[in-house]
């Protein structure tokens, strides 16, 4: 990867499901590094740009580009830097924590050492044998946070991580997941105050186009949460 | 600098893709028991239909293919099933991996449960209902015609199943596109069967029907190939 380049470049991203533009117009830089949070009410177009950006949905028009590769040319490239984490946990229920993973580290050429240390750091390794339709949704968040990041990707695409989680095992996925990680990040949520306390950058989605996009110290909550109600 | 490709190569892909496929359906069988009990039932329905203790040739070779090839419809619905409910097929279109190794995965899983529901379904199918008793010689001619139709019919449900687990009426889509598709093996593979089930005996291998079989197989393998990657995209 080109150490200049920045983890995001967006320039006039629109998206569209048949006559509804669910993106319009999205432009925006983020640098290497660096922590871009979303915002919007439910149908704004939060997840569909997360979807885009994990290449799972081709852009209608404009430009993108992640980690210094255009998509969707080069998508298969960057699918191998890309770690995503949404509300559905992508776990098949009736395999266990560890076998899950173990697929998706055969997958991805990742040795499968990586997969018990990763069960060791979330702390499931006592139930890791158990399939995980028998989990708490706090303990699927988990094993979903490792399979995202199982292959050490540059860039973490993350849908509302903290939901159904209590404040130890938020503690516990910081490091994998978090600004800790020091992974490049876009992060959904309806936190304001959270939201703004991990951000580098903020955008306000609203009927898929930018409300504003702003650093963090332009930005107050109650500006926020008015993106919620107008 | 681009960025550094992360992959592995295909032959590992579909490897890791199998061995996930048949834990699954090992941990909790879903296919194969219902394609197997369909199989038997069908049998026994045809005995009392009939009102025949024994078949043979054409009729027995009809009845034969007709049960397979809706058994086989039951289990390529089920194909993605795990897949789609539970989000499994994003998690597979995120790997960096050709998705050619998805289609033969699929592929190689369905030719595996339609030839181990064969193995259940075929005695179940002399017993119940064929008249003469099959030679080895038969039995290896048999075999064989099974296994290149089970190709054509293991190629069309993995890319109908993958079209259809996308669509909200999947239950009628599948059957509705694949069966058409699947007339020219049942065709050719009820043909060669045919002879082999006879209560003559047959002489020699049905080399056209098999020949037929086999350019089925080479041209829709192919043509999956070509087109499994566009069924993915959005």
């Amino acid at each position: 990867m080109d150490a200049a380049a920045p983890a995001i470049e967006l320039d006039g991203l629109r998206r569209r499901y048949g006559h509804r533009l669910a993106l319009d117009g999205v432009t925006l830089t983020l640098a290497a590094g660096q922590t871009l949070v979303v915002f919007g009410p439910n149908g704004a177009g939060k997840s569909t740009l997360l979807r885009v950006l994990a290449t799972l949905l081709r852009p209608t028009d404009g430009v993108v580009r992640i980690l210094g590769e255009a998509l969707p040319e080069r998508a298969w490239i960057v699918r191998g830097h890309l770690g995503l984490l949404t509300h559905e946990p992508l776990l098949y229920g009736d395999l266990s924590a560890r076998e899950n993973l173990r697929f998706h580290a055969r997958l991805r050429g990742v040795p499968l050492q990586r997969v018990d240390d990763l069960l060791a750091e979330v702390k499931l390794e006592r139930r890791a044998d158990e399939p995980v339709h028998t989990y708490s949704r706090g303990m699927l968040q988990r094993t979903a946070a490792c399979r995202a990041v199982l292959h050490d990707p540059a860039l973490l695409l993350l849908d509302e991580p903290r939901a159904n989680l209590d404040p130890g095992a938020i503690e516990l996925l910081e490091p994998l997941v978090g600004r800790q990680s020091g992974r490049s990040r876009v992060v959904t949520s309806h936190d304001p105050a959270a939201g703004l306390a991990e951000a580098d950058l903020v955008l306000g989605l609203k009927d898929g186009r930018t409300a504003f996009l702003a650093a963090p110290d332009e930005l107050t909550p109650g500006a926020i949460t008015d993106l919620y109600r107008t | 600098m681009s960025l550094e490709p992360r992959g592995i190569t295909t032959r590992k892909a579909v490897g890791a893709l199998l061995r996930k496929e048949l834990l699954l359906e090992r941990r909790v069988p879903q296919v194969l028991p219902a394609m197997a009990l369909f199989s038997i039932t069908t049998f026994v329905v045809f005995r009392f239909a009939l009102d025949a203790t024994s078949v043979e040739g054409d009729t027995a070779s009809g009845v034969l293919w007709v049960t397979l090839l809706f058994a086989a419809m039951l289990g390529a619905g089920r194909l993605y099933v795990a897949d789609h409910e539970e989000g499994g097929i994003d998690a597979l279109l995120l790997a960096p991996v050709d998705r050619t190794a998805l289609l033969i995965s699929k592929a190689v899983t369905f030719l595996v449960f339609l030839v181990l529901v064969e193995v259940v379904a075929l005695p179940a199918f002399v017993i119940l209902l064929l008249g003469p008793g099959l030679s080895p010689g038969d039995i290896a001619a048999l075999a064989l015609v099974l296994l290149m139709a089970d190709v054509g019919i293991a190629v069309i449900g993995t890319l109908f199943g993958a079209l259809a687990i996308q669509t909200r009426a999947r239950d009628l889509i599948l059957p509705l596109m694949a069966l058409p598709l699947l007339v020219p093996v049942i065709i050719s593979a009820a043909k060669a069967s045919a002879p082999l089930l006879a209560a003559t005996g047959a002489d020699s291998l049905p080399g056209r029907y098999l020949a037929l079989l086999g350019l089925y197989d080479l041209v829709f393998g192919l043509l999956a190939y070509a087109v499994f990657d566009y069924l993915f995209d959005d």
